[in-house]
C-alpha cells in the first residue's frame, strides 16, 4: 500500500490533471444535462479546439527548453493572410500553398530562434516582438480586410471527415480504428509493464493497471461510437492524433526529445554533457513555427477566411493548456499527453460554459481562475514533496 | 575596559555529520591587525560567520565577548550595529548603481524617506579620500576595477563606525599593485585605531602586515603566534596550518604505470569578461596510462580553469597551446569534440554542473552518451536500463530505483551518478574535480576505490583537490598550482604536505622537484 501511495504520489502530475479533466467533464455533463455529450456537440468541441490542442503540442516543447512563445496567435493570422493572398488572390493550388505557408512558419522560427539561441536574447521578448511584428504584417497583407472564401478542397482541413467504408448510417471505419486503437494501447501496456517488472521498477499492481486500461478502452470506445454515430472521424481529430503520437514518441524515444528535456532540465549540466543546447533551443522554436502555420491553416480553413484579427490571444491559450497540464515555467518539465489534457480542460471549460449561457466576461474570468488553481496545486504539491 | 577588543571563547559549531568549529578560541587586541590563516575548510569562514551572525546566538556554543561585554547577535545588523563589519570574497555591491549610493547602500543618508543626495555624496567623498580613492562617487561600480571595488567595500564599512574590520581573501582576485595598496590601507587604519581581522591564503602578505596569527585546522585553535614587530618565517605558519598525520582513509594500490597518454604543452587562457587578464599561464602537465595525477591548489590557483578550459574550452578565452593524446595533437573546441577524443570531466558543483536534478538516475547516467543506447537516434530504453543497472550495482549507488530522480539523493550517491555518467562515455581520460566535496567517508572511500580502479583499468586519472590529504593520498604524482602557473613537481614518495604547501602559496621557488 505504501507503494501505491508513493507511485502515486510521483505522478500526480499527470494524475492531477486527469482527475481534472475528469471531473471537469462530469460537471459540464450535469449542468447541461448531457448536452455536451451528444454526438454533435462532441464532434463541434474536436472542431473548435483543434488548432489548440496542435499548438499547445508545439508550445509544449519550447516550454520544456525553458522558454516561451507569445507570438504563434499573430503567427496563426499571418499564415492565414498567406494562403488567403495565394489562393484567393493569386490563385495558387491548395497543394502548394499550404506547402509554401509550412516553409513561412519554418522561417519564422528560424528567425525568432537564431535571436533566441544564438544571439541570446531572452525568449519572452523575441517572441513579443514577434507577435506585434507577424501582426502588423498580417494587417498589412490583408489591408485590413477579410479575404474570403477559400476554394472548397481547403475546407477541408478543418470540417472535413474520414470518409467512410460500406455505406450505413453509421461510420464503420471509425469503430474499426478505435477498436485497433484499444488493442494497441492494451499491448504497449502490458509490455511496458512486463519490461518494468523485469528490471525491478516499483509497479502498480495488475489490478489498478487493468481498471486503467478498461476506463481508457472504455472511453475511447465510446467516444469513438458517438463521433461515429454522427459524422465519424473530423480530419482536425487525425491530424491531433497523428501529432500526438509522433511527439510522444520524438519526446520520450529519440535523442532529440532527451536533449530538449536535459536542455531545459538544466542548460549548465547538458552544455558540459556535450549537447549542444543552443541548436536544440534553435530546432525547438523552427518546430514551433510548422507548428504555429498548421494551426494557422486549420484556423483559416475553419473560419473560410483570412482576417486580420485571426487568432488573437490564442497564444495564450496554448500556453494555459500547457502549464494546466503540468510543465513548469523553469522548463525540464512536461508531456505532449499532458498539454492535451491540459488543452481539452481549456476546451470543454469553453464549450460547457457557451452550453449553459455563461457569458464571455465569466468565462475569461473562470479560466483565468483554473489556470491559476491548475499551476497552484502544481507548486503546492512541488514544495511539499521537496519537504 | 580589556585590552581585548573581541574575545571569541570554547566556539563550537556542528553541522549535520560534521564538526565544523570545535572548542574553537579567538583573542583579538584592541588596534591591532590580526591574520587567520588555515587549510581550505580549516573553519575559517565559519567563524566569522558565527561572530557576525550569519549563524545566530544559540545555533552554536560557546561565547563571544566584544569589547569585553558578551554578545548575542541573531543576524548581520545586530553586529554591525556594534561595529564589526564582514567584507566577503566575493564583493556585495551592486553593479548598476554608483559608488556612493553602494557606500550607504542599506544605510541611506535620508530625511523621512527621501535620499539627502547632497549629504550621500560630501560624506562618500570624505569617505573615499580616507580609502585613498580618486574617482568620483557618482561612477557606477561597474566601471571601476575590482582592486578599487575593495576599497569601496571599506569605504562602506567606515561609514558604519566600524571597530572591528573582517576581511575575506581581499588580495584574492587583486594583482600584485593593488593587493600592496590594500595592505598600506590596512595600517593606514590601524593608525587611526580600527582592528582588522585578514584571513588569507598567502602567507607573504600575512607575515608582513600582522601583529598577531591564529592558526586553525579541522577546525580547532591550533595556535596564535604574536609576531612582536618581526616577520614570522612562512615554514613556521605552515607547519602549523599542515601538522596532522595521514590516516590510512585511502585504499591501497600497486600503481602500474605506462606510456604517455596525455599532454597538455604551453597552455595559455585568459579569463573570459576581463579579456587582459591571465588565468592560465604556460601550463605543461602530462598523464601516463595507470597514473593518478592530484592537482593541488589555493582556490582560485586557476585549477577548475585549467581543467574546463581542457575540456572543449568551457572556459576562458583567447586559448593557446596544443593538446596531445597518445603522441598526436588533437582539436577539442568543443564539448562533444572533447568526449570523441576520450575526456571525461567530472565537474566540482554537481548540483550546478553536473546533473538534471528533476530527471531520473538512469537518465543522467546516459546524457553523455546516448548514442551508446540508440540507433538511427532512436533510443533503446531495454538497454538504457541495462547499462545504468550495471553501473549502479558496480559503483553502489544506494536507491531503491533507476527511476529515483537525482535531486532526491544524498551527496554521495549524486557524485557516483556523475561518476557513473562520465565512466558511461568510455574515456581514456578522466579529469575529476574536487570529487569528494561535501560527501561523508564512507562514501569517499567508495569513490577513492573506484578512482583506482579505473587507473588500473588504463585511464590516466587527474584529481582536482583542496584537499591537500586527499591529494597525497590518492596521486602517484603531484603538480602544484599557484596563480595560473604550475609552480611544482612532485613525486608521490617525495611529496608532503609542507612542501605542496610551499609551492601553493607560491613560496617555493618555481623549482620542479625530482619528477621524471
Amino acid at each position: 500500500m505504501k507503494t501505491l501511495i508513493n507511485l502515486f504520489r510521483n505522478n500526480i502530475r499527470e494524475y492531477g490533471m486527469i482527475i481534472a479533466l475528469v471531473f471537469i467533464t462530469g460537471l459540464f455533463w450535469i449542468l447541461t444535462d448531457g448536452i455536451t455529450f451528444n454526438s454533435l456537440n462532441l464532434t463541434n468541441l474536436i472542431l473548435q479546439n483543434g488548432f489548440i490542442l496542435v499548438l499547445a503540442v508545439g508550445m509544449v516543447l519550447v516550454i520544456i527548453t525553458g522558454n516561451i512563445d507569445l507570438s504563434v496567435g499573430s503567427v496563426v493570422a499571418f499564415v492565414g493572410a498567406i494562403v488567403g493572398v495565394l489562393m484567393i488572390n493569386n490563385n495558387v493550388p491548395v497543394w502548394l500553398a499550404i506547402i509554401l505557408s509550412i516553409l513561412v512558419g519554418a522561417l519564422i522560427g528560424v528567425w525568432q530562434g537564431f535571436w533566441i539561441a544564438y544571439v541570446g536574447i531572452p525568449s519572452f521578448i523575441v517572441t513579443l516582438g514577434g507577435m506585434l511584428i507577424f501582426r502588423g504584417l498580417t494587417l498589412y497583407l490583408l489591408d485590413g480586410k477579410s479575404l474570403a472564401p477559400f476554394p472548397d478542397s481547403f475546407g477541408k482541413l478543418s470540417s472535413g471527415f474520414l470518409p467512410d467504408i460500406g455505406s450505413g448510417e453509421f461510420h464503420i471505419l471509425t469503430i474499426i480504428l478505435s477498436v485497433i486503437l484499444s488493442l494497441v494501447l492494451v499491448y504497449m501496456e502490458f509490455s511496458k509493464r512486463k519490461t518494468q517488472i523485469h528490471y525491478h521498477f516499483e509497479v502498480f499492481p495488475l489490478w489498478i493497471t487493468v481498471t486503467k486500461l478498461a476506463i481508457l478502452v472504455g472511453v475511447i470506445n465510446w467516444f469513438a461510437y458517438k463521433l461515429a454515430s454522427y459524422k465519424g472521424l473530423p480530419i482536425v481529430l487525425i491530424i491531433v492524433f497523428a501529432l500526438i503520437v509522433i511527439y510522444t514518441f520524438i519526446m520520450n524515444n529519440t535523442v532529440m526529445g532527451r536533449h530538449i528535456y536535459a536542455t531545459g532540465g538544466n542548460q549548465k549540466a547538458a552544455d558540459l554533457s556535450g549537447i549542444k543546447t543552443k541548436r536544440v533551443t534553435f530546432w525547438v522554436f523552427v518546430n514551433n513555427g510548422v507548428i504555429a502555420a498548421l494551426a494557422g491553416l486549420m484556423f483559416a480553413a475553419r473560419l473560410n477566411s483570412a482576417t486580420p484579427a485571426a487568432g488573437n490571444m490564442l497564444e495564450l491559450d496554448a500556453i494555459a493548456a500547457v502549464f494546466i497540464g503540468g510543465a513548469s515555467m523553469s522548463g525540464g518539465v512536461g508531456t505532449v499527453i499532458g498539454a492535451i489534457v491540459g488543452g481539452l480542460v481549456m476546451g470543454v471549460m469553453n464549450n460547457g460554459m457557451s452550453l449553459i449561457g455563461i457569458g464571455i466576461d465569466w468565462q475569461q474570468a473562470i479560466k483565468g481562475m483554473v489556470l491559476l488553481l491548475a499551476v497552484g496545486f502544481d507548486v503546492y504539491n512541488k514544495n511539499r514533496s521537496g519537504k | 575596559m580589556s585590552t581585548y577588543i573581541l574575545e571569541m571563547r570554547n566556539i563550537t559549531k556542528t553541522f549535520p555529520g560534521v564538526k565544523a568549529l570545535d572548542d574553537v578560541n579567538l583573542k583579538v587586541r584592541n588596534g591591532e591587525i590580526h591574520a587567520l590563516v588555515g587549510e581550505n575548510g580549516a573553519g575559517k569562514s565559519t567563524l566569522m560567520k558565527v561572530l557576525s551572525g550569519v549563524y545566530p546566538s544559540g545555533t552554536y556554543d560557546g561565547a563571544i565577548l566584544f569589547e569585553g561585554k558578551e554578545c548575542h547577535f541573531k543576524d548581520i545588523k545586530q553586529s554591525e550595529n556594534e561595529g564589526i563589519v564582514i567584507i566577503h570574497q566575493e564583493l556585495a555591491l551592486s553593479p548598476f548603481l554608483s559608488i556612493a549610493e553602494n557606500i550607504f547602500l542599506g544605510n541611506e543618508r535620508q530625511s523621512k524617506r527621501v535620499i539627502k543626495w547632497q549629504e550621500t555624496f560630501m560624506e562618500a567623498k570624505k569617505l573615499l579620500e580616507q580609502v585613498g580613492l580618486k574617482d568620483s562617487p557618482d561612477t557606477p561600480v561597474m566601471d571601476i576595477g575590482v582592486g578599487k571595488q575593495q576599497l569601496v567595500e571599506i569605504a562602506k564599512a567606515l561609514s558604519k563606525n566600524v571597530k572591528l574590520l573582517i576581511l575575506d581573501e581581499p588580495t584574492a582576485a587583486l594583482n600584485e599593485t593593488d593587493s600592496a595598496n590594500l595592505l598600506k590601507l590596512l595600517l593606514e587604519l590601524k593608525k587611526q585605531g580600527i582592528t582588522s581581522i585578514l584571513i588569507s591564503h598567502k602567507l607573504n602578505e600575512v607575515s608582513s602586515v600582522s601583529d598577531s596569527i591564529t592558526i586553525l585546522r579541522d577546525g580547532q585553535t591550533i595556535e596564535t603566534i604574536e609576531t612582536k614587530g618581526e616577520q614570522v618565517s612562512e615554514d613556521r605558519i605552515i607547519k602549523g596550518m599542515v601538522g596532522r598525520e595521514l590516516t590510512s582513509r585511502y585504499p591501497d594500490r600497486v600503481p602500474k604505470i605506462g606510456e604517455k597518454v596525455f599532454e597538455v604543452k604551453n597552455w595559455n587562457v585568459y579569463h573570459p569578461i576581463q579579456r587582459d587578464r591571465k588565468v592560465i599561464d604556460n601550463v605543461n602537465i602530462h598523464i601516463r596510462r595507470g597514473e593518478i595525477v592530484g592537482i593541488a591548489g589555493l582556490m582560485g590557483a586557476g585549477r577548475t580553469e585549467l581543467a574546463m578550459s581542457i575540456f572543449g574550452k568551457t572556459y576562458g578565452k583567447k586559448i593557446t597551446g596544443e593538446l596531445v593524446k597518445n603522441g598526436k595533437e588533437i582539436q577539442a573546441n568543443t564539448v562533444s569534440d572533447a568526449i570523441a577524443h576520450g575526456i571525461a570531466y567530472v565537474s566540482e558543483d554537481r548540483k550546478t554542473y553536473g546533473l538534471n536534478l528533476i530527471e531520473d538516475i538512469k537518465r543522467n547516467i546516459t546524457m553523455s552518451n546516448l548514442k551508446r543506447i540508440s540507433k538511427n537516434s532512436i533510443i533503446n530504453e531495454n538497454k538504457e536500463i541495462q547499462e545504468a543497472q550495471f553501473l549502479r550495482e558496480k559503483l553502489n549507488i544506494k536507491t531503491p530505483s533507476l527511476a529515483q530522480l537525482a535531486g532526491n539523493l544524498s551527496g554521495g550517491n549524486q557524485q557516483k551518478i556523475v561518476l557513473s555518467k562520465w565512466i558511461f562515455t568510455e574515456p581514456n581520460i578522466l579529469i575529476l574535480d574536487e570529487p569528494t566535496r561535501g560527501i561523508d567517508v564512507g562514501a569517499k572511500f567508495e569513490i577513492y576505490t573506484q578512482i583506482n580502479e579505473l587507473a588500473a583499468e588504463g585511464l590516466g586519472v587527474l584529481v582536482i583537490s583542496s584537499e591537500l590529504p586527499e591529494v597525497l593520498g590518492l596521486s602517484d604524482r603531484i603538480y602544484v598550482m599557484n596563480e595560473g602557473r604550475i609552480t611544482g613537481e612532485l613525486d608521490r614518495a617525495k611529496a608532503d604536505q609542507e612542501k605542496v604547501m610551499r609551492y601553493m602559496t607560491g613560496s617555493g621557488g618555481a623549482s620542479r622537484e625530482n619528477a621524471n
